[in-house]
């Protein structure tokens, strides 16, 4: 079961925390909102993808089934 | 009023056209003239019944996105059969592109086939609650038209269900389909995420069918005549006739009811004139694509025709810019408005429209800076698909396709000239913005 | 105090008085607590304004205050069982969560036990939060503007050191940086911009740049 991140971008408000956890994924654009990197997500990374979930003040980043 | 042109433009009898507007006069139809013309409302007496026949017509929602209306259908009455609740089906009458004037036209003329369209979609579903949502009026009082026709309709009692009216505030984003769903729960018209999708879960929770008015009067002719009749005109892929609002060089909207697949060259060459050669051809509305015009000449009026220009048919809407007009500047005050109609939520579409449409005043001035076109470009790019609705994504494509099209209009610019010799503007953009929370509701 | 504790629990070595070793302990716990929890708020309020800590990454912030909030509540459970535990005076285990329970200093420690209900209200809503609608969570977020005066109040109240000496320094200073860091957050909230506004006030910026930069 592959998953992938999906920003809601009407609660993000740019923490930009889940870029610091998984730069591999999610930059941040000239704005401070992040540009998330939508292809499935590498087995490797879904410790810090979790990480980068759980991160988010606003609960704006998620993970869902793709 | 818009006048409304009957029958089409092509050679030859493109069968049975026009099929929604009353063929005679402009006189907007009672319920008496509407079941002469038509014939009388064809319930199935159970729900389900009329979703087969619209896949077998391969009707596509006539709003602009053109999605298959039968799997809508199915949607919403697959929700509502899994959770149990009634679902509500609303017509989506806003128009709240500046440029169009089809769906204004046709509730003004021919309203009872909308209406019809909506008690049969609504049955279709097994929907207890109806709505028609129009635009706070534009030219005329559509909403006391509506209302007589619908006290028509309660006299004569042929609607099932019963039919609330809602008006859209004037801003861009009303007709959006969950913008419209946030406005009726009682709040602003702005996007809300997705998931879960309104067919899932929408206006107080239940599941929502929202239809544009068009798209539901051509379900009450199918209902009526049936999927091979509709399939008649149009193309083998994209069935059937659609709703245009054209502009030519004289800026006057003419609604005509085309089949899909009819060459553009038909529609935007008026008579006398020389056929498309120079200037450009705006396809699609203020979300849609600029094409030179002798590009425009060569394509038909369907997706599949418009993919290779990069366009898509959109809610038919289609311009053609006089040449004695400067494509740069009018793109700029259009963009000017898009940026204005952000809802403002999300972080990209709210930082980048505001700085595109500056630097493309830039753009559409003399002697704009050097690094100007490469940020639009940037930005535009940066604001595509992260924003809650498509919104961005279409400003951007808007804005791309003018650059592209435009490209020689650039260059003169830059050299502080401009190749036109009008500086009125053209393309119809509203004056008012939004200013406060109350402008949204 | 603490020393002096200390001493006293030396000088009776042979007997070691353990109802005075308790009530040393829950009352230090009490007071790491309410120290602990007053840097609870004042990260939650950073939190909230995008703030940063000098040197340390975004997250840590959002991570410190989780963090924190949990070692809180740990020193609270110690802070409890410790006066449970203390023969001296009757406290019941139900008077944590249960105000008024307790027959010993009853509104006092009933205090405490308000606080720390909204405290586990807020540790278990964020914890819980992915399955909450944001509404209720932020209604219950909301509730630690209350859960922390209510906490300094039954400090103060419940022991008769925090109202002397550099004890009760330390409690007036917990409670001017929070009343400061609210302050803060509250102007800075009034000034932030509406939604309907935030474009027009964009775009007048941006235009204005422009031309500024341009002559």
């Amino acid at each position: 079961m592959s998953e992938k991140l999906l920003v809601n971008p009407i609660e993000c408000e740019g923490h930009g925390a889940c870029a610091e956890l998984l730069p591999e994924m999610i930059t941040l654009d000239e704005w401070g909102y992040p540009v998330v990197d939508g292809r499935p997500l590498p087995a490797a990374l879904e410790r810090d993808a979790r990480a980068a979930v759980s991160a988010c003040p606003t609960l704006a980043l998620r993970l869902v089934r793709c | 009023m818009t006048t409304a042109t009957q029958g089409t433009p092509t050679e030859g009898t493109a069968t049975g056209l026009p099929r929604l507007l009353p063929r005679h006069g402009q006189q907007p139809e009672d319920w008496y003239a509407h079941v002469a013309r038509v014939g009388r409302l064809p319930y199935r007496d159970a729900p389900g019944r009329l979703i087969s026949d619209l896949q077998a017509a391969g009707l596509t929602g006539r709003g602009g996105a053109a999605f298959p209306v039968h799997r809508k259908l199915a949607a919403v009455l697959e929700a509502a059969q899994a959770r149990r609740r009634p679902p509500v089906v609303i017509a989506n009458g806003a128009e709240s592109e500046p440029a169009s004037d089809k769906d204004a036209t046709l509730l003004w003329l021919a309203p009872h086939l909308v209406l019809d369209g909506l008690q049969l979609a609504a049955e279709a579903v097994g929907a207890e609650q109806a709505i028609l949502y129009t635009h706070a009026d534009r030219r005329n009082d559509v909403g006391r038209r509506l209302r007589q026709a619908i006290a028509q309709r309660q006299a004569v009692a042929v609607d099932r269900v019963p039919v609330e009216l809602a008006e859209a505030p004037p801003r861009f984003l009303a007709g959006q389909e969950t913008a419209l769903v946030n406005h009726l729960a009682g709040g602003p018209a702005i996007p809300t995420f997705t998931p879960p999708r309104i067919t899932e879960r929408g206006l107080a929770g239940a599941p929502t069918l929202v239809q544009n008015v068009e798209t539901l009067a051509h379900l009450a002719l199918i209902a009526r005549r049936g999927p091979r009749w509709f399939r008649q005109v149009g193309t083998e892929a994209e069935p059937g006739s659609m709703l245009c609002t054209i502009r030519r060089s004289d800026g006057v909207p003419r609604i005509t009811e085309v089949p899909l697949g009819v060459p553009l060259r038909a529609l935007l060459a008026g008579p006398g004139e020389q056929g498309l050669r120079e200037g450009a051809v705006l396809i699609g509305g203020y979300h849609g694509t600029w094409v030179p015009a002798a590009e425009a000449a060569k394509l038909t009026l369907d997706n599949h025709g418009l993919r290779r220009a990069g366009a898509r048919v959109g809610a038919g809407i289609l311009i053609t810019l006089p040449q004695d007009r400067c494509g740069l500047v009018e793109t700029a005050l259009v963009v000017r408005y898009l940026a204005l109609e952000s809802a403002g939520q999300c972080g990209p579409c709210l930082n980048g429209l505001p700085r595109i449409a500056a630097a493309l005043a830039e753009l559409a001035g003399a002697r704009p800076r050097r690094g100007t076109r490469a940020n639009v470009e940037r930005w535009a790019g940066l604001v595509t698909g992260r924003g809650a609705c498509h919104h961005p994504d279409g400003a951007a494509r808007f804005v791309r396709s003018a650059l592209t099209t435009f490209a020689a209009e650039l260059g003169r610019h830059e050299r502080g000239r401009c190749g036109a010799t009008d500086t009125t503007p053209f393309l119809p953009v509203p004056h008012g913005s939004a200013h406060t929370e109350q402008d949204w509701i | 105090m603490l020393c002096c504790a200390s001493r006293r629990m030396l000088e009776n070595v042979s007997g070691i008085n353990s109802s005075t070793a308790l009530w040393y302990a829950s009352r230090a716990t009490g007071v790491v607590a309410l120290l602990l929890l007053t840097a609870v708020v004042l990260l939650g309020l950073l939190v909230t304004r995008q703030g940063r800590l000098p040197g340390l990454p975004r997250f840590a912030v959002t991570g410190l205050h989780r963090n924190i909030s949990l070692l809180a509540v740990a020193f609270v459970a110690v802070h409890v069982l410790t006066a449970v535990a203390d023969t001296y005076v009757h406290i019941p285990l139900t008077a944590a969560v249960v105000p008024l329970a307790s027959e010993y200093e009853r509104l006092w420690i009933g205090l405490g036990a308000v606080s720390l209900d909204i405290t586990i209200a807020l540790i278990v809503t964020s914890l819980l939060r992915r399955h909450l609608s944001r509404r209720l969570w932020r209604a219950v977020h909301l509730l630690a503007y209350a859960s922390w005066p209510v906490a300094w109040l039954h400090s103060i109240t419940s022991s008769a050191d925090m109202r002397h000496g550099w004890m009760f320094l330390l409690a007036v200073a917990c409670a001017l940086l929070v009343v400061v860091a609210v302050g803060w957050r509250q102007s800075a909230a009034s000034r932030d911009v509406p939604r309907a506004e935030r474009v027009g006030l964009l775009m007048a910026a941006v235009h204005g740049r422009d031309r500024a930069s341009r002559r």
